[in-house]
C-alpha cells in the first residue's frame, strides 16, 4: 500500500495537469474560433478563383500554347510532396494522420520507381518524416513565429514551390493538410496543385469576353490559384489543429478528472485503513491488561 | 433595365466590400473601365490602382495592387491580391509595397524590369491620386 504522503502528492500533480489542459483546451478553443472565422473569410476568394481558373482551363487545355502550371512537365517522374503539420504538438493524432497519408503516398511513389521530394511546412512533420525518408526531404518552412497565417506566408511558400518548378526540380506538386470536418473530426487530405488538376464537366456556362488574352489571364492567374489553394490549406490546418487540440484536451482533462477520483478514493481508503489499525492496537492493548 | 448590380470586392483574407452598386470603376491592365450593369461578360487582370464605386450612400474607394475582375450582365466581382479602403492605412501600404518593388526592379533586367518599373509607375500614381 502506497503511503498517504505519496498519495497526496500524486493526487496535487494530477489536479496541475488538469489545470493545465483545461486552460490549453479553453485557449485552443477561442483559437480555434478565430481560425474558423478566417477560413470562412477566405472562401469567396477561393471559391471564385477556382470557378474562373477552371472555366478558363477547359478553354485552353488541349492546345498546345497552355501554360506549363496547367498542362504539366509531359513526365510524371518527380514528385513533390509539400506536407502541411503544425508548429506544437499536444493535438490529439493531427500531425501523426497527416505524416502518415504523405508517407504512405511517398512509399507508393517509390515503388513505382518514381523520384520523390518532400518539402516541409510545420516542424512536427519534419520531426517524424526525417526518422525514415529523411534523405527526401528537401526543403522546410519554418512558422513558429507566425501568429495568425496570412496570405504572405502562403505567398512564401508558393514562391519556394516556383522556384523549384522552373527550375525543373519536379513535374507534379501534391499538397497533404488536414480538411476541417468539425471539431472531432478533421481528414487528410492530399491535393494536386501543379499541374493544376481541372474537373472534367467544368466549363465556362458564359462567353466571357478576356482583357488581355485567355493565354496571357490564365498565365497570371495559375500562381494565384496555386498560391490560393496553399492559403487554404494553411487555414483549414489551422482550424483542424485548434480542434484536434481542443479534443485532444478535452479528453486529457477528463482523463485526469476520473484519475483524481481514483486516487482520492484510494486515499480515503488508506487513510481509514491506518486509522483502523492503530484503533486495533489500542483495543487489543487494553485488552491484554 | 436594373439600375444596379451587385458588386464584390474580396481579397484572399476578407471580404471588403459587398451589396448592391450603380457602377464601379475599375484600374484593368488595359486601361480603366466602368463596370455597369448589363455590362457584356469580361474577365481582364488588373493593375495597382484607385477602384471606385458608385454605390446607393455614395462613393468608395478603394485600392488595388492586382488581381482580376469577373463582369456579367449581373453583378462585378474584384478579387484582389491585397485592397484596402483609401486612407492613410492604403497610402502606408502602398509606399511600403512600392519601395519593395524599386528593389526587386533594381535586381533584374530585360522585360521583367520593365514590368516591375511599370507597376511602380501604376503606385506611384495611385499614391498621388489617394
Amino acid at each position: 500500500m502506497p503511503n498517504l504522503k505519496d498519495l497526496k502528492n500524486r493526487i496535487g500533480s494530477v489536479k496541475s495537469t488538469r489545470k493545465i489542459t483545461k486552460a490549453m483546451q479553453m485557449v485552443a478553443a477561442a483559437k480555434l474560433r478565430r481560425a474558423q472565422d478566417a477560413a470562412e473569410a477566405a472562401r469567396p476568394y477561393a471559391d471564385k478563383m477556382a470557378d474562373v481558373v477552371n472555366g478558363l482551363a477547359a478553354s485552353v487545355a488541349g492546345s498546345s500554347t497552355a501554360p506549363k502550371l496547367l498542362a504539366g512537365t509531359g513526365s510524371e517522374q518527380t514528385h513533390l510532396l509539400v506536407v502541411m503539420t503544425a508548429e506544437r504538438g499536444l493535438c490529439g493524432g493531427f500531425n501523426s494522420s497527416i505524416v502518415k497519408v504523405a508517407r504512405y503516398r511517398a512509399e507508393k511513389l517509390l515503388k513505382e520507381g518514381k523520384t520523390v521530394k518532400i518539402l516541409t511546412v510545420g516542424k512536427k512533420g519534419r520531426e517524424q518524416l526525417k526518422r525514415d525518408l529523411g534523405a527526401h526531404l528537401v526543403g522546410h518552412v519554418d512558422l513558429s513565429d507566425v501568429k495568425r497565417v496570412g496570405y504572405e506566408n502562403a505567398a512564401d511558400i508558393s514562391k519556394r514551390v516556383f522556384e523549384m518548378f522552373d527550375a525543373g526540380e519536379f513535374d507534379v506538386a501534391t499538397i497533404f493538410f488536414n480538411r476541417f470536418e468539425s471539431v472531432i473530426s478533421q481528414i487528410p487530405t492530399p491535393q494536386q496543385i501543379i499541374p493544376a488538376e481541372v474537373p472534367a464537366e467544368a466549363g465556362a456556362e458564359m462567353l466571357y469576353d478576356y482583357e488581355p488574352s485567355e493565354e496571357a489571364i490564365l498565365e497570371d492567374l495559375l500562381p494565384r490559384s496555386v498560391t490560393t489553394q496553399i492559403f487554404t490549406a494553411l487555414l483549414e490546418n489551422a482550424a483542424s489543429e485548434q480542434g484536434a487540440r481542443m479534443s485532444a484536451m478535452d479528453n486529457a482533462t477528463r482523463n485526469a478528472g476520473d484519475m483524481i477520483d481514483r486516487l482520492t478514493i484510494q486515499y480515503n481508503r488508506s487513510r481509514q485503513a491506518a486509522i483502523t489499525k492503530e484503533l486495533i492496537e489500542i483495543i487489543s492493548g487494553a485488552e491484554a491488561l | 433595365m436594373a439600375d444596379t448590380m451587385q458588386f464584390d470586392l474580396v481579397s484572399p483574407e476578407r471580404k471588403l466590400a459587398s451589396g448592391a452598386v450603380r457602377a464601379v470603376q475599375i484600374p484593368a491592365t488595359e486601361g480603366d473601365l466602368t463596370a455597369m450593369p448589363d455590362h457584356a461578360p469580361m474577365i481582364t487582370t488588373l493593375r495597382p490602382g484607385l477602384l471606385t464605386s458608385e454605390g446607393p450612400e455614395g462613393e468608395s474607394r478603394f485600392v488595388v495592387t492586382g488581381g482580376f475582375a469577373e463582369i456579367t450582365p449581373a453583378g462585378t466581382t474584384v478579387l484582389a491580391e491585397r485592397a484596402f479602403p483609401a486612407g492613410a492605412e492604403a497610402r502606408a501600404a502602398l509606399e511600403a509595397i512600392l519601395a519593395e518593388t524599386r528593389a526587386k526592379a533594381a535586381t533584374v533586367s530585360g522585360p521583367e524590369k520593365d514590368a516591375l518599373d511599370k507597376t511602380a509607375g501604376d503606385l506611384e500614381r495611385t499614391i498621388a491620386a489617394l
